[in-house]
């Protein structure tokens, strides 16, 4: 099965996002696209940089409603959000 | 209000100078709490529970806490807890036949979240889940577990696993026959001295249905935190209340003794009356944000950082505000209120609500702001 194009190069840069600023005990590219990054270490501090990061990266503003854990909590829940932004 | 709220609050009375004076658990008012049904009463009708609404028990702890604080603090630390196994249980499961079971034979619930060696975050443990024979284990070492010796149960926040991160945590209950409670620590503290904080290396051994499925960064945003800054500051505006209510009589005896001449104390209680009002206002709002948040299916709004920074600005707000009202009216009242033994005296009122700040301290709840407000949105 394979992406859209669109799709892979997004979550591609989620993940070099949260090489660079998830500050995570593990290397980003040993995670899966459905881990808990939150069990991989991921901190509520570091989640904070890593959505300002984000918001930098794609030019997206999350509204309220999706500064939530549960958006956050993988790379694909997080690529689907900044999908669904991209979209708008 | 629940139902035998006023008739603790009236035995509460009774022995909170002793009860403050001696560091000592205010084990009559308690006595009333638990044959009352009020301690199971957010157990939900589905599980032959009253179904209490959440606004009952948060003004419960606010007339609690106009008579004794440390009972207000006891009842309220023990609603925590009830509050988040109502809200996190899945039908079904261990938790759902203990919330059944707590109708019939209330239980005194004690929470073990903070940890030595956290620095104060509650989201973080360094106390692990470990195999062991019968089940379950861990040891935890905590600076302060309320009324510790007087619970039934311990509900505790440890790493999911050995292996787990720091973040990674869930909330277990232990009953006191499955818990050891190693004192590690003496207890004569400036306030709050009836509910018997003292700290205690605590283990226990349980079964693996006592450990809530829920992780408990999603219990700790969505309940276990907007619900304790709420009856908290609900206890504290209890507080602050009474007196208030204090430096008013005193106003009042005064004026009695000379008709028709200024009473110059008057103005000054208005500037508490000032103070009072700003604390009730904010107080009152928390809960009715907090109430429709909750009644949303799914509860979305609760888990958003809008909603985070809206409770940590009423924990922030009300401890905060309660000392100052409780200093005003010292103020207000001189040398009686000063003394600890006249119908005026507020002494133990301000000493109570100086321990607001500390719970869960105000610098760590700040810095957590500092980032929330880098991101959120709509403030």
């Amino acid at each position: 099965m394979s992406m859209p194009v669109q799709e892979q190069d997004i979550e591609q840069t989620v993940r070099e996002v949260l090489a660079a600023h998830g500050r995570l005990p593990v290397s980003a590219d040993q995670i899966s696209a459905s881990d808990d990054l939150y069990r991989a270490g991921l901190t509520s501090h570091a989640s904070v940089g890593l959505m300002l990061a984000l918001e930098d990266a794609f030019d997206i503003e999350f509204p309220d409603r999706m500064l939530t854990r549960s958006v956050f909590e993988s790379v694909s829940s997080i690529a689907a959000a900044v999908s669904e932004l991209l979209a708008a | 209000m629940l139902p035998g709220i006023a008739e603790a609050a009236k035995v509460a009375a009774d022995h909170a100078a002793e009860v403050d004076k001696d560091a000592r658990f205010p084990v009559e008012a308690v006595q009333v709490l638990r044959e009352s049904g009020a301690l199971a009463a957010l157990v939900p009708v589905s599980l032959g529970g009253a179904g209490a609404p959440f606004e009952s028990v948060a003004r419960s702890c606010f007339e609690l806490g106009r008579h004794c604080g440390a009972t207000a603090m006891v009842f309220a630390m023990h609603q925590i807890q009830v509050a988040t196994l109502v809200r996190h249980h899945e039908e079904g499961d261990w938790f759902a036949g203990y919330l059944s079971r707590l109708v019939d034979s209330p239980r005194l619930i004690a929470s073990v979240t903070s940890e030595v060696g956290t620095g104060g975050d509650m989201g973080r443990s360094i106390a692990a889940l470990s195999q062991a024979e019968g089940g379950l284990c861990f040891e935890k070492k905590a600076p302060t577990v309320s009324y510790a010796a007087h619970a039934d149960d311990y509900l505790t926040t440890v790493r999911r696993a050995a292996d787990a991160e720091a973040g990674d945590q869930v909330a277990v209950l232990s009953s006191r026959d499955q818990t050891t409670l190693e004192p590690s620590g003496t207890w004569d503290p400036l306030g709050m001295r009836g509910t018997c904080s003292p700290g205690f290396t605590v283990r226990a051994t349980v079964s693996p249905d006592q450990v809530l499925a829920a992780p408990f960064a999603t219990i700790a945003s969505e309940s276990m935190v907007p619900i304790s800054h709420i009856v908290w500051s609900h206890l504290w505006l209890g507080i602050a209340t009474d007196a208030f209510d204090r430096a008013r009589a005193f106003v009042k005896a005064l004026a009695a003794q000379k008709p028709g001449e200024p009473v110059p104390a008057a103005a000054r209680l208005s500037h508490v009356l000032s103070d009072l009002s700003l604390l009730r206002g904010e107080v009152g709002s928390a809960l009715r944000d907090f109430v429709e948040m909750s009644e949303e299916p799914g509860r979305p709004r609760l888990s958003t950082m809008a909603a985070a920074l809206r409770f940590n600005s009423l924990k922030l707000a009300a401890s905060e505000q309660a000392p100052k009202v409780c200093q005003g009216a010292l103020g207000v009242a001189g040398i009686v209120g000063f003394k600890n033994d006249t119908p005026f005296s507020v002494g133990r009122h301000l000493r109570d609500t100086m321990s607001a700040c500390l719970m869960v301290a105000n610098e760590r709840i700040h810095e957590t702001n500092a980032g929330l407000l880098l991101v959120a949105k709509e403030v």
